[in-house]
Formats: C-alpha cells, sequence, structure tokens
C-alpha cells in the first residue's frame, strides 16, 4: 500500500516576518518545512516500519525551494517525492484538489497531512483533501496504528478527545504529541540524492486559487514594557502589581 | 439567506451561535438570518434560537446525536444549497473548522476561516483573519455565489433578540453513515471559569515546577482573581494539566482583558493563541524571555517567592 505524506515549507516559526504588500516577503526568510507536517513524515516511516509493503510517497506543492526541503524528506526515509512546482500561491481548498488527484493517480490508501499550517493558521487541507476524495477523516490525531487495513488510535476534539477506528482509505491529520520526529543521517542524505523526485507543472491540476490576499499586515499590539527585576523586595512588587489590577484594570475587586 | 450553523451544549445554544448572529446581522444585509440546528432532541435549543434568528432549520435526528464530520458537512451543504445561502457561517471550534472545508468542497465554495470581520460589497466578501502564527492579519477576497465562513469565537457582538421570534422549520435530510467508530470519549475537567469567555486568563508554564508547584501556586492565585486557568503546550503534554486548558497553536486562542503568563518562556507556538489579549503580564525568572517581549507588565523573578505574596495581596 501507498501512503502520501503532504508537506509545505514555511517560515522558521522563531523567524522575523516581514510584510510586503499583499503578501509576507519570503525573500529573506528561513523556511522550513513546517513541523506539524514532520509528524506526518515520522507517522508514515513508523507505518512503514510496522507493516508490509508499504511506500511512502511525499508530496509538495510551490516554489522551487521546495525541492530542497523533499530532498530532507528522502533523506528521512520517504521512499520517493513528487514535487508540483509553481510560484502560484494556493489556498488551503484549491491545494486540497492538487493533492486529492495525486492520491488518485498514485493510488494511495492514507493521506496525512498537518493539523494547522504555520503559515496559513489553517485547519482545512486534510478535511478538504478528504471530502475530494469522499474518505473519512480524522484529525489532531496523537497515536495511529495500522492492523489489518484498518486505522486505531486517539485524537483530539473540542472539549477532550476520543478513541477511534476507520478503515483505509483515509486522510488523517497530525500534530505534536504524536510522535518524536527522526534527523536525518548523514548516509540517507547521500542515499536521498539517488531517490526518485519527480517534478510536474501545476497547470497539469487545472487548479487555481480560490481566495485572494488583498494584503498582509504585521500588527502587533503597542506593549507597555514596564518590567520590574523583583530581586530583594517581592512583597513591593507585588503591591504594584496588584494595584495595577486594581486601579487601572480593574478586574481585582 | 444567510445560513447560520448552532453550536450548543447541554440544551442551551452556545456564546458563539449568538456571535455568528451578530456577525450575520452587521453584514448589513436585508436577507433573513437562518439558524440551523442539527442534533437529538433538540426542540429547547431551536426554541431559543428562534429568539434571535428570522427563521431556524431545524434537523432532529437519533443518528445525528454525536457530531462527526462527515454527517454534519453532509447535512449542512444540504441545507445550504437547498436553502440558496450565499454565506454559511460556522463558529471557527475544533469542531466547526474540520468540517467546515468539506462543506465549502461540496458547494465548490471559497473558505475563510477563523474570521475577525466580515463585510459584504456587492458580489465581492473580504475578511479579516491572522496568519503566520497569528503574527499577520491578512485581507481576503472572495467573488462566489456562495462562501463558507468559520467565525472567530470572542470577537463579533452577540446578537440582541428578535421582536417576533422566527419560524421554525423541520427539515427532512438523510444522514450518512459514519464510517469512524469512536470510543474511549474523555472528557477533560475544566475550570469553572470558561478559558474562551474568561475576562482574565492565569497561564501556567514549565516554570511552575511540577503539577504539583502548578496545583498549589498557580491555581489558587486564579481562583483569587476569577480567572480561568491556561496552560502551555509543555504543560500539558508533561501531564500537569489536561488539554483543554491549553493555549496556542495546537490549544485554544484566547484574547482576555488581562493575560498573566506565570513560569512562560514565550515560544511562537504559544504566542499565537494569546498575542491578542488586550494586556499581557509575565512573571518569569529568566529576563530574557521572549514573553517580556509583548508584555505590558513584567516581573522578573522566581515564581515560587512572587505568587504567594500576589495572593496575599490579592485577598487583602
Amino acid at each position: 500500500m501507498k501512503i502520501l505524506t503532504v508537506v509545505r515549507q514555511v517560515p522558521d516559526a522563531e523567524s522575523s516576518l516581514r510584510a510586503a504588500n499583499d503578501s509576507i516577503d519570503l525573500s529573506n526568510t528561513q523556511l522550513v518545512m513546517d513541523t506539524m507536517d514532520e509528524y506526518g513524515v515520522e507517522q508514515a516511516l513508523r507505518l512503514r516500519e510496522a507493516g508490509i509493503g508499504i511506500e511512502v510517497i511525499a508530496l509538495a506543492v510551490g516554489r522551487a525551494s521546495n525541492e530542497e526541503m523533499l530532498r530532507n524528506a528522502l533523506a528521512l526515509g520517504a521512499d520517493r517525492a513528487i514535487h508540483v512546482k509553481t510560484d502560484v500561491v494556493l489556498d488551503p481548498v484549491a491545494l486540497s484538489g492538487v493533492v486529492a488527484k495525486i492520491a488518485m493517480a498514485e493510488g494511495v490508501e492514507l493521506v496525512l497531512c498537518g493539523g494547522r499550517q504555520t503559515d496559513w493558521d489553517s485547519e482545512a487541507l486534510g478535511a478538504a483533501v478528504a471530502e475530494r476524495l469522499a474518505w473519512p477523516q480524522l484529525t489532531w490525531t496523537t497515536e495511529l496504528v495500522l492492523k489489518d487495513g484498518a486505522l486505531t488510535g486517539r485524537h483530539d476534539v473540542d472539549e477532550g478527545s476520543e478513541g477511534f477506528t476507520v478503515s483505509l482509505p483515509s486522510v488523517v491529520t497530525t500534530q505534536q504529541g504524536l510522535n518524536e520526529p527522526r534527523f536525518p543521517t548523514l548516509p540517507n542524505l547521500m542515499k536521498a540524492r539517488k531517490k526518485e523526485l519527480r517534478t510536474e507543472a501545476l497547470e497539469t491540476y487545472g487548479v487555481t486559487p480560490m481566495v485572494r490576499v488583498v494584503k498582509t499586515e504585521i500588527q502587533s499590539r503597542e506593549r507597555r514594557h514596564e518590567i520590574t527585576v523583583v530581586g530583594d523586595d517581592p512583597a513591593g512588587a507585588a503591591a504594584r502589581l496588584v494595584g495595577i489590577l486594581r486601579t487601572e484594570l480593574k478586574v481585582v475587586a | 439567506m444567510i445560513l447560520v450553523v448552532a453550536s450548543y451544549g447541554k440544551e442551551r445554544l452556545s456564546k458563539a451561535t449568538y456571535e455568528l448572529v451578530g456577525a450575520a446581522r452587521q453584514m448589513g444585509s436585508e436577507d433573513a438570518v437562518g439558524v440551523l440546528v442539527l442534533g437529538s432532541g433538540v426542540d429547547a435549543v431551536a426554541v431559543e434560537a428562534a429568539g434571535i434568528a428570522d427563521q431556524v432549520l431545524v434537523v432532529d435526528d437519533a443518528a445525528l446525536a454525536k457530531y462527526n464530520p462527515e454527517v454534519w458537512s453532509e447535512a449542512v451543504a444540504s441545507v445550504a444549497a437547498e436553502g440558496e445561502a450565499w454565506i454559511v457561517l460556522i463558529a471557527a471550534l475544533r469542531s466547526g473548522r474540520e468540517y467546515s472545508p468539506r462543506v465549502a468542497v461540496r458547494l465548490n465554495a471559497p473558505l475563510l476561516e477563523d474570521v475577525i470581520s466580515l463585510s459584504r460589497d456587492g458580489g465581492n466578501i473580504s475578511a479579516q483573519r491572522y496568519s503566520f502564527l497569528a503574527r499577520a492579519t491578512e485581507t481576503l477576497m472572495v467573488e462566489s455565489p456562495v462562501v463558507v465562513a468559520t467565525v472567530k469565537l470572542g470577537i463579533f457582538p452577540v446578537a440582541s433578540s428578535c421582536e417576533t421570534p422566527g419560524e421554525q422549520f423541520e427539515v427532512e435530510q438523510s444522514v450518512a453513515a459514519r464510517r469512524v467508530r469512536t470510543f474511549e470519549e474523555r472528557v477533560d475537567a475544566t475550570s469553572t471559569v470558561s478559558l474562551t469567555e474568561a475576562e482574565v486568563v492565569v497561564a501556567g508554564g514549565r516554570g511552575l515546577g511540577s503539577a504539583e508547584g502548578f496545583e498549589r501556586l498557580l491555581v489558587p492565585f486564579a481562583e483569587a482573581l476569577g480567572a480561568a486557568v491556561g496552560a502551555t503546550r509543555a504543560v500539558v503534554d508533561a501531564g500537569w494539566r489536561p488539554y483543554t486548558e491549553q493555549v496556542g497553536q495546537t490549544g485554544k486562542t484566547v484574547q482576555p482583558k488581562v493575560y498573566i503568563a506565570v513560569g512562560i518562556s514565550g515560544a511562537t507556538q504559544h504566542l499565537s493563541g494569546m498575542n491578542k489579549s488586550k494586556v499581557v503580564i509575565a512573571i518569569n525568572k529568566d529576563a530574557d524571555a521572549p514573553i517580556f517581549k509583548i508584555a505590558d507588565y513584567g516581573l522578573v523573578g522566581d515564581v515560587d517567592r512572587i505568587l504567594p505574596v500576589l495572593l496575599e495581596k490579592i485577598r487583602e
């Protein structure tokens, strides 16, 4: 069976951002694989290691620099990779059209992707892919095992969590806590160069953006930055802070 | 029609539903606002919804006793199509955010996620939302006969009651078979004050040292303030606090009047869940902790020493 793991290149969470008109300027930003997707790659590898005859395919849709991230996925252990190369920025629901078509063409039985994308702050990709394929979905998984063609695990819901069982094919979204992603080793980095990385054009898929971003701003709230080093006077510092809570913020009676 | 999907619990509409209707009303449209109630034994909820909506559409079926994304998306899309809704509004809860994309695909509609503003100008709908771990604000525009939007909680004004209650309609709807079997449901214990609706949130991080430290130092302090308790991912992963208290990228987003971060260093993923709070107060022993960069007031020092004194002063 085949597992498709979708990976996206996003700015490193700790890097600073600069807005340029309608988008974030990524030209001087460190780009990395979305950590949410790293859990998906790792889980695909673990399922392969625990099963028989499983092939792991990594998929990225985006600009040329994605190739580097896909090589990294191959170094981690993915068997091959597909890069749909484009400078067009797709929204999650539009992107799901490309992912679903590739899942169909490849005869994939499980699609994995991150539960919430670090750049879009979106949770839509997995569910939209599932709907296009008319497959069930499990989001926000924290445990996932594959046995006799069925997935069993746990996932988070509105006010807690629940266990689940579902037959393949399915779409599963991943998050922190599901596993501890591995690091690529030097020999695997070398091997990754020889693995298949197929490049395709977005035009093949007839998918266009459905949402237009007209403006992006970095807006941070003005903060007062009144920082006090407590030192030897916790009582004085506490009294001042409680005074602020009481008289200025009016949250203490 | 503007179609609002009701969210509710314990036979009462959630505040989120009032906010969704509020969002629908402030778009300034002449169109009727219909509230869709999906569930089993939802009479009380439907009556309550009639108090704020022009129409209430009810699908009451034993098969809808429990939420499921496939079942919900199919029902919502079919009611939206039949009612010729031009926009479908869904609460941006974890559940709403996971089934709304399926509704969008079914209706071939663009999806606007977790929006903080919504307006309609002729055939265009524009919305604002946060992105890049809530560090950026983007303005989106879509042009489509039908649009699906999830609405961020705690942003829009709650709807006021109508002069005459909306009419109620029973909707016949075949319910899709469930393909996912669920078990061992765990509802995490929540503090008495709702995290997403609280005026004050006191959240703790690894700096509290242990589950015992969290319980002993932070919880009484939060109680004295009448505040909701929040926690970081690290604290939840360590099993000190339930997942429902988690604030950040993989937890809840809060924007209280006052957010007090105790022993929290301030990873970007955590900040994304609280950086819109009106006032941020940070207490941490590390003066270089990133949390101080977004703090209005900060105390640099040991939480073990500071919290008991703070508690004492509040009780005075």
